[in-house]
């Protein structure tokens, strides 16, 4: 049972991907989608019975590597952040599916998608359920690996190829840190056991280690790491710029990868890891540091995004700021809630912005959009229902979580918290005023398109609608439903999972902060709202105005262009790294240093050698006597000399002739007759 | 006059020889000269140290130098000879 959540994904990639060709189109949708079923069916029992039940599951399965000290097991573990993972999961995963089955129903591909989606929540399922960090490690590489996949699906596309390959070397730039702590973990636990290293932290929390001639504390290192692979997963400041690139994908992968599940792996890393970071205050102040600035950064970049899945995308990357920073702040429970929230909502989001592309004719821009309200209302509805639950409007789903995060945040009552609560704020603020600007421009103000796209455009087909209105249900109340389960007060479901230290707990506190503190992230989210209403109603002279004023142009462009950050890493890291790699590893090195004192420097050494030997060969008798009388002398000084070191101290007697005499009186002949 | 010194005379002479050979320009003659001079150096030699070991092989050997000299130099004249009838002098 427990194992079928995890095998139906790969039952159904093996079958759409290698028998594709035979069952068809439908035929491996069909199969696809059914395996995905069932493994959320069983994903549900699994969190009845490890979440409601308390019961925790240990599948061991078989030796992996086992050699000396190092012992990995295919091992599966389903405690309640699992499950939980599980369930959110392979629920979006199996609305995917069955969206992509419209969506993508004229694509000639759809079975080698279907397959990538499978393999995906495949590899998804491995990555939160496995009990080491081995197997963890297969999940996040599989994830990243079924995330260029499918971005790269129409790989005709010359922008979809680029950001593939941009998806995935950021990733593995993030990849490279988890390895490294990964390293370190086994260096100083021996294992790579989730149970035995979370058991030997607090014993070995104070270790040093000499890192690149420095002293750190090695939890502080592996931390560090460990968070930078969940930095380049999850999208945050510094590898962000992959995560709206992927946009490139279809829609259902945005969906799918790029807002419910693979950026999750990185906050649930976090979660996982709890008891280590909770050793680790530096590193969690930079967590949380770098969570709020992802948050406040990408909130103002999403403003003003003129592409309908960009907008979407960076409001991912926001929210996975608020996940991050509140995990920095210890209140990881809080996170995952969060993420399972956020999960639906964006899904909804994404889903019903691929709904809105498909209805007009694939077209992304939001400038020849408006006044779809009436064309398609169903569309309309759902993405008002996600983009409400996005901004926080009360009793919504994202209105729990993301209250909940900026109120703990300010109960901590410390500088970072503060950072993190007024960042959080102002980005709520934003966050309210993109997701409107987004409806306003897509449905509400007036068309821009062109005639044919409206006569053409309708809402979709059961497929679709049935999609999003499932997701609808959970974007409304799973909120409400899950939160006394997850973080409500003194709740016992993340007995073992979550360990945060006492003096770190805020949640509490976070309830009796004072009442302007805690009613402000609302406050904002309405202004968000209303500023955006009626700057775009009554005055879009006045925005216009202000675009058009030189300071103004200035700043739009500054974050349209997302703060240069791809420009400066494009122009001045990788446009140098490729030059560096061309003139000085490829010109200097490779063909230059290593080719000189190699092949092609000695053949040449041998050919100029021999040239000069075969000058010496002049045809002039004068000539080759001279040399003959060189080497012969050489070869009487080598005799002398070996003789005379042969018997040492009878030199003197056994010599007839003084050798150096010889060559003296050779050389003054020489010049005598010269 | 001892052998020290005698054999000083010899290679100086013999070293004479030598050097005719390897400064000469083009001269075929004087590369015979020159062999002549080489060889009577070491004949010379020979009887220094025939002399000087009072051995009769010394001298004996002498013989034989002169005679293979006088040889050699009657080929190298009649090669020299040759060579100027093909080539109508006698440098190289």
């Amino acid at each position: 049972m427990y194992l079928l959540i995890i095998f139906l994904p790969l039952f159904g990639f093996i079958l759409a991907g290698f028998f594709g060709r035979y069952v068809g189109s439908k035929g491996s949708t069909s199969l696809s989608f059914v395996c995905v079923l069932f493994s959320f069916f069983c994903s549900i029992f699994c969190f009845y019975e490890t979440v409601i039940c308390h019961c925790f599951v240990f599948i061991r399965l078989n030796s992996w590597i086992n050699f000396e000290l190092l012992n990995v097991d295919w091992g599966f573990m389903f405690d309640s952040l699992t499950s939980i993972m599980c369930c959110v999961v392979s629920f979006i995963s199996t609305l995917v599916h069955l969206y992509s089955v419209e969506y993508m129903a004229n694509d000639p591909h759809l079975s080698r998608f279907m397959s990538y989606l499978s393999l995906f929540t495949f590899f998804m399922l491995i990555l939160v359920t496995s009990d080491n960090f081995v197997q963890m490690f297969l999940g996040w590489e599989g994830v990243g690996l079924c995330s260029y996949l499918l971005i790269n699906f129409w790989f005709t596309r010359v922008q979809a190829n680029k950001a593939a390959i941009k998806a995935m070397i950021l990733n593995r730039v993030g990849d490279l840190g988890l390895i490294i702590g990964l390293l370190l973990i086994f260096l100083t636990f021996k294992s790579l056991d989730y149970s035995t290293v979370f058991s030997m932290v607090p014993l070995l929390c104070n270790t040093p280690i000499s890192f690149l001639n420095m002293k750190f504390h090695t939890l502080d290192l592996i931390c560090f790491f460990i968070f930078v692979g969940a930095i380049g997963k999850s999208a945050q400041l510094g590898l962000h710029t992959w995560l709206p690139d992927a946009m490139e994908g279809p829609t259902p992968v945005s969906a799918l990868i790029h807002a419910a599940t693979m950026v999750t792996a990185g906050v649930f890393l976090l979660v996982r890891c709890s008891c280590m970071f909770e050793h680790c205050f530096h590193i969690r102040s930079f967590i949380t540091v770098i969570g709020a600035s992802t948050a406040f950064f990408a909130a103002t970049v999403g403003l003003v995004q003129n592409d309908l899945k960009k907008v979407i995308a960076y409001s991912t990357c926001s929210q996975l700021g608020y996940m991050i920073f509140a995990c920095g702040l210890s209140n990881y429970s809080v996170g995952v809630f969060h993420l399972s929230n956020h999960a639906f909502f964006k899904a909804l989001l994404f889903l019903g912005a691929g709904s809105v592309i498909h209805a007009i004719g694939d077209e992304q821009d939001m400038r020849k959009m408006g006044g779809l309200k009436n064309l398609i209302p169903f569309t309309y509805s759902i993405i008002l229902i996600g983009s409400l639950a996005l901004a926080g409007f009360p009793f919504l789903t994202g209105f729990y979580s993301k209250d909940l995060i900026l109120e703990s945040a300010y109960g901590c009552f410390t500088s970072l918290g503060h950072y993190g609560y007024y960042l959080g704020v102002s980005s709520a603020f934003l966050t309210a005023y993109y997701s409107t600007r987004l409806l306003f421009l897509t449905f509400l103000s007036k068309p821009n398109g062109f005639r044919s796209m409206y006569e053409q455009s309708f809402d979709s087909s059961y497929f679709i609608c049935a999609v999003l209105s499932i997701l609808a249900v959970p974007s409304i109340f799973v909120g409400f439903f899950t939160k006394d389960l997850l973080v409500g007060f003194g709740t016992d479901i993340w007995s073992n999972t979550i360990y945060v230290a006492p003096e770190n707990m805020s949640l509490l506190d976070g309830e009796f902060i004072p009442f302007p503190f805690k009613i402000a992230p609302v406050c904002f989210s309405f202004l968000g709202i209303g500023c955006c209403f009626l700057l775009y109603i009554y005055q879009p002279k006045f925005l216009f105005y202000i675009k058009t004023t030189k300071f103004g142009l200035m700043f739009y462009s500054f974050f349209n262009k997302k703060w240069y950050i791809d420009k400066i890493y494009a122009e001045i890291l990788g446009q140098k790294v490729l030059n560096i790699s061309y003139n000085l590893s490829y010109k200097l090195v490779d063909r230059g240093v290593f080719e000189i004192l190699g092949p092609y420097g000695f053949t040449n050494i041998i050919y100029n050698f021999s040239n000069y030997l075969n000058k010496l060969q002049s045809g002039y008798l004068n000539h080759y006597v001279y040399v003959f009388l060189v080497g012969l002398l050489l070869s009487f000084c080598f005799y002398g000399l070996f003789f005379s070191i042969s018997c040492l101290g009878l030199t003197q007697q056994f010599l007839v002739f003084d050798f150096l005499k010889m060559i003296f009186f050779f050389i003054l002949s020489l010049f005598l007759f010269s | 006059m001892n052998l020290q010194e005698m054999i000083y005379v010899t290679c100086f002479l013999f070293f004479t020889g030598i050097s005719g050979i390897v400064l000469n320009r083009n001269n075929l003659l004087i590369v015979l000269m020159s062999i002549e001079v080489m060889l009577l150096a070491v004949n010379l030699n020979f009887m220094v140290f025939s002399v000087q070991f009072d051995d009769m092989v010394g001298q004996i050997c002498v013989l034989f130098v002169l005679a293979i000299a006088a040889t050699e130099s009657a080929i190298g004249l009649a090669i020299i000879c040759t060579y100027n009838t093909v080539k109508d002098n006698i440098q190289f």
